[in-house]
């Protein structure tokens, strides 16, 4: 076999001797030990392996993913694009990834201009008066973005908004994070063409409102055709405009967020600009905003006085710090050599092939399922089940009464050899499937994702018992997600508590 | 454009599909003041002419690897093997996404399982989750558990943890409309106990304490986790994860949080980020944990497999005041310092734990031997410490810049009563060579 | 679906079974089956005073966690120590050995604005259009 079916732990590959890096073995001071009270008493059961059994370890670990360099990934609202090489060169340059943060301003100015350029840069792109690189995520930049929210009007004196309203269509990050920040979250309904209307804006908008949350394109991957009249009757009442920007993707180029009257604005660098995701993180979310709120920014900013690059003095009404030192600068720098290497004409070609790719998958597939609203689209769609593959089971056969959903459309796909699209969001349309290609993909491979998920969709109709099962053609197939919330093993050490119950691991075997 | 695989003919193409005669015809949604703005940018590049850009800018940096440097104060210089940079580089690791399909990302999970079995063990606590963004907010969320479990919201924080931690602190605790109130430090270097007892009382959900604090000192904490737990307070240490090699642990000390920076762990100083947020807790806490946690659990045909899990309370919005935020971790950095422990195993993190110590002990009694600066022998170190010049250490600073030095860190701006302070950080990194240059060149000052 | 006739309900799927001053109080079937596999259940503790639709204990799924109401108001007496090893127990057996706990009633005349078993079917009924 190619791919190793070894399913053991590091920790069950150790033997006592073993080591993996060796260190210097000279010591110098007399007396480095501590006091008896003050020193580790019981050693940390670390595991004991070679520097080659870990590289084997970690490089056969790395091959039971999926990735961008891999596997085509059209997961709606992640923007799964093409993460290039030379942003990675950049960010292992020396002269970058060995900057202590601390340094004195003078030894890396050019770090620093760096930052600066990339803020002009997300300035131009986003339509905004600056931004703060210190966020390290996109809900962390949303975070940031309802304190400033929270401290403009507290500074106006303005204590009685207490509302955020959002549409029922957004990430499940915008209320959570209102809710902290202490604002009651208001979810407005979608009309039937999957957008907010300003009718249904007007039931809820009053002098209570602090801010309305918007991603545009929406989650459904629509314009919000209203927005300059949603934000004129926004601002009208008081209250700022917020836009998450996870789907900014579609706009390169096309349309900026500052135009259409937002106030604040984060940007998903790991979406947007290109920098990998590593399997979960880092990230970073410069957070932007228009010149009202500029007082309220977090400290410190960086900026150019002069010929110098330096940080900023505070400002008295900063909302304070939201991350320890700079931001995530090595992200930064990817982001930045990303935009450099575009330059004008490649972000305008990225918005346009990223709304070119979406339409021509969403036409092959409007009748292999359902679409959740048959128009146009921006960098993403959403398809639901019609309702004959959603109860596909005969009355007489062994599911009968069963449903078919979008989960299970998801695991099917991987036997196929691509990654699911994002399932089951957003939550106003029942059984979603967002699919966004993204412009890094060829027609080549569109017309293969094309096919497969017509197959599926043929399989629903002949066979739907085979979905229900799927996926067929992996390392693991339909994890027991209940048992590991009702018994939870978080550590080896829970491993070997509870181990008569857990299955055994196995060593690379041909069976 | 080498990115976009999109060709003229491939518009044509999907234009006729979508049954479009124009692009614009598929945004004819969007206002027409709104399209196509003006965007203020330079023309693109091939990659030769962006690398060439690059070490431009990366001319105007001096970087630690030509300057000899004794900078710590939360970014640590140290070591890191091959080794990690060869798996943090592979594309299955690095260009995967979150693991939301278990089935297409058992690499990823296993290797979350076995960073979060790693963190339980060095802080010798019960369980870890994925990780935070960076130390600060990992010691925010710690902060938010503990109100959350203990109904209380004030907070007592160490004036001796580091001044960015506590701002960070400050700005979510009010956003949370919570209490932070800072306890002092005594001329040792080291929180003020007695200080601490008295500010104790019912309406504190816990006490943070870094260990080894911001000033270098390895803290003494017996009895305080018996204290505080007699009276309902939580404690939180934040501490470096490298010095628990071989000094005493959070979990050792009786802690019920323990969180902090994991960049020491094969992580790049990278001017501040990416870094490494660790969170780890006793098992009452398991259910109250925040952000994306690993389990292991099996698959339909009986074989081991890796799961998220406990993700129920990340959804869970409750009427009253809401106390939890999405977390995301940082699963590439987690799996930097995942590689390093696994490589250092369980002689490695003693023994290096060890040398750091050494490097700081040996190079702060030639220190103390030098006239114009004081030091503090009994201050018991891992690998910082802090010198008091007898002149500001603006020209200290000037001086060793020019000889090739990052001779430290400054103490004043923050703690305006060590005047000419400064804090210094010797790593492995360290020769007897560096240490002793450094110590004639502040000789020389 | 089966909802008992001896039981009492509430608009969020809490039953209340009452003898004298002393009540039972679970979740209903339909609740278990919208909630699907019960991972976990948080219990108050032993003497913890709940208030009348206010939240008294949490159910986690997989995927959610769903606040449970006191359907009246009253002292806490005693909790159901099984679902602690076992809160699959809710789904498999509501009204029986998947109980959440027991109550000393402050208030009977609360008991008056609960819906029976009737009452309770067609507010499924409608809810579910």
């Amino acid at each position: 076999m190619l791919i190793s079916n070894d399913s053991r732990l590091s920790f069950e590959k150790s033997r006592e001797g073993r080591r993996g890096a060796l260190l210097p073995t000279d010591r110098l001071a007399k007396a480095a030990r501590l006091p008896e009270k003050l020193m580790r008493q019981h050693a940390p059961a670390f595991p004991e392996i070679s520097e080659p059994e870990a590289m084997r370890h970690f490089v056969n670990l790395s091959r039971k993913n999926f990735s961008i360099d891999t596997h085509f990934y059209p997961l709606g609202s992640c923007t799964m694009k093409y993460n290039p090489k030379v942003n990675e060169w950049a960010a292992r340059h020396r002269k970058f990834a060995s900057l202590h943060p601390l340094q004195p301003v003078s030894t890396v100015q050019g770090m620093m201009q760096v930052m600066v350029e990339l803020e002009q840069g997300l300035m131009t792109i986003a339509g905004m008066d600056r931004f703060t690189l210190q966020p390290a995520a996109g809900a962390h930049g949303e975070l940031t973005g309802l304190m400033l929210v929270h401290a403009y009007h507290a500074a106006r004196g303005d204590h009685h908004r207490r509302k955020v309203l959002v549409p029922d269509s957004s990430h499940g990050t915008n209320p959570a994070t209102a809710a902290l920040v202490g604002y009651e979250v208001v979810q407005m309904k979608s009309n039937d063409r999957g957008r907010l209307s300003v009718e249904e804006l007007e039931k809820h908008l009053d002098d209570n409102v602090a801010c309305l949350m918007l991603t545009n394109p929406n989650t459904l991957g629509l314009f919000e055709e209203d927005i300059l009249e949603v934000a004129k009757r926004v601002h009208a009442k008081g209250g700022l405009l917020y836009y998450d920007g996870a789907n900014l993707n579609a706009l390169l180029g096309i349309a900026r967020p500052g135009d259409m009257g937002f106030d604040i604005v984060h940007i998903n660098l790991h979406k947007t600009f290109s920098t990998p995701h590593g399997g979960g993180g880092p990230g970073s979310g410069p957070v932007g905003v228009k010149k009202h709120l500029i007082p309220f920014l977090p400290h410190p900013l960086v900026e150019k006085k002069g010929d110098q690059y330096v940080f900023s003095q505070r400002s008295p009404q900063s909302i304070g710090r939201v991350k320890a030192f700079h931001g995530n600068a090595g992200t930064l720098l990817r982001a930045f050599v990303y935009m450099r290497s575009l330059g004008l004409e490649g972000i305008k070609k990225t918005g346009r092939d990223a709304v070119l790719n979406a339409n021509y998958v969403r036409v092959k597939l409007r009748d292999a399922f359902k679409p959740a609203v048959d128009e146009p689209c921006m960098h993403e769609f959403v398809l639901t089940l019609k309702p004959e593959q959603a109860s596909p089971f005969s009355a007489g056969s062994a599911h009968a009464g069963q449903s078919l959903h979008a989960s299970d459309i998801g695991k099917r796909i991987l036997d196929y050899g691509f990654h699911a699209p994002t399932v089951h969001f957003p939550l106003v349309v029942p059984d979603a499937i967002m699919i966004e290609p993204t412009e890094s993909e060829s027609l080549e491979t569109l017309d293969s994702f094309i096919e497969a998920m017509k197959a599926i969709a043929e399989e629903i109709r002949t066979t739907p018992e085979k979905i229900l099962q799927a996926p067929y053609d992996l390392p693991i197939r339909r994890p027991n997600e209940v048992l590991a919330a009702r018994k939870p093993i978080l550590t080896y050490r829970d491993y070997l508590r509870e181990k008569a119950d857990s299955p055994q691991p196995r060593a690379h075997s041909l069976v | 454009m080498h990115y976009h695989p999109v060709t003229s003919e491939d518009e044509k193409i999907i234009l006729k599909a979508a049954g479009v005669s124009s692009f614009d015809d598929l945004i004819k949604g969007i206002p027409a003041s709104l399209r196509y703005p003006k965007l203020d940018l330079p023309p693109g590049m091939s990659e030769m002419e962006v690398q060439n850009l690059i070490r431009e800018f990366g001319k105007k940096n001096l970087s630690t690897k030509t300057v000899s440097s004794f900078l710590g104060a939360g970014s640590y210089e140290h070591f890191v093997p091959s080794v990690v940079f060869e798996i943090i580089a592979r594309s299955e690791f690095l260009t995967a996404y979150t693991p939301y399909q278990p089935e297409a990302s058992q690499g990823t999970l296993q290797a979350v399982f076995e960073y979060q079995s790693l963190i339980a063990e060095l802080t010798g606590l019960d369980v870890s989750n994925a990780s935070h963004y960076d130390g600060a907010t990992s010691l925010a969320e710690a902060c938010l558990l503990a109100a959350r479990h203990t109904g209380r919201s004030g907070i007592l924080v160490a004036s001796t943890v580091h001044p960015d931690y506590r701002e960070v602190l400050q700005t979510y605790l009010s956003a949370a409309s919570f209490g932070l109130k800072i306890f002092g430090h005594t001329s040792g270097l080291a929180f003020n106990r007695a200080e601490l007892e008295k500010a104790v009382n019912d309406g504190i959900a816990a006490v943070v304490i870094q260990s080894p604090n911001y000033f270098g000192t390895v803290e003494d904490l017996t009895g305080l986790a018996d204290f505080l737990h007699e009276r309902g307070v939580l404690l939180i240490i934040s501490g470096n994860p490298l010095s628990m090699g071989a000094i005493k642990p959070p979990g050792e000390w009786g802690a019920d949080i323990a969180v902090g920076e994991g960049q020491p762990l094969g992580i790049p100083m990278s001017f501040g980020g990416p870094y490494l947020g660790y969170f780890a807790v006793a098992r009452e806490f398991m259910r109250k944990i925040p952000g994306r946690i690993a389990g292991l659990t099996e698959d339909s045909k009986g074989n081991r497999a890796f799961v998220l899990t406990l993700q129920a309370r990340e959804q869970h919005i409750r009427r009253e005041k809401a106390l939890s935020n999405i977390c995301t971790n940082q699963a590439l950095c987690a799996l930097a310092a995942t590689v390093y422990m696994t490589l250092m195993g369980k002689e490695g993190i003693r023994e290096v734990s060890e040398i750091n110590m050494d490097r700081a002990s040996y190079l702060r009694e030639k220190i103390s031997q030098v006239k114009g600066y004081k030091v503090d022998l009994n201050q018991p170190i891992f690998n910082e410490f802090v010198v008091v010049a007898d002149k500001p250490f603006a020209q200290i600073e000037a001086e060793l810049l020019k000889k090739n030095i990052f001779a430290g860190v400054a103490l004043e701006k923050d703690y305006p009563e060590m005047k000419n302070a400064f804090l210094v950080c010797a790593t492995e990194t360290k020769s007897k060579e560096d240490l002793d240059a450094f110590v004639y060149a502040l000789a020389q000052c | 679906m089966n909802f008992p006739e001896n039981l009492k309900y509430t608009k969020t799927h809490e039953w209340i079974s009452v003898s004298g001053n002393s009540a039972k109080v679970g979740i209903t079937e339909y609740a278990q089956k919208e909630i699907s596999d019960v991972v976990f259940v948080e219990l108050p503790k032993v003497g913890f005073a709940a208030q009348k639709e206010k939240g008294a204990a949490v159910v986690e799924s997989v995927k959610a966690a769903f606040d449970i109401y006191a359907p009246a108001s009253g002292k806490v007496t005693s909790v159901n120590k099984e679902l602690e090893s076992n809160p699959g127990l809710v789904n498999q057996d509501s009204y029986g050995i998947g109980w959440f706990f027991e109550l000393e009633l402050t208030n009977v005349a609360e008991l008056g604005s609960l819906m029976s078993a009737k009452d309770y079917a067609a507010h499924i009924q409608s809810a579910a259009h």
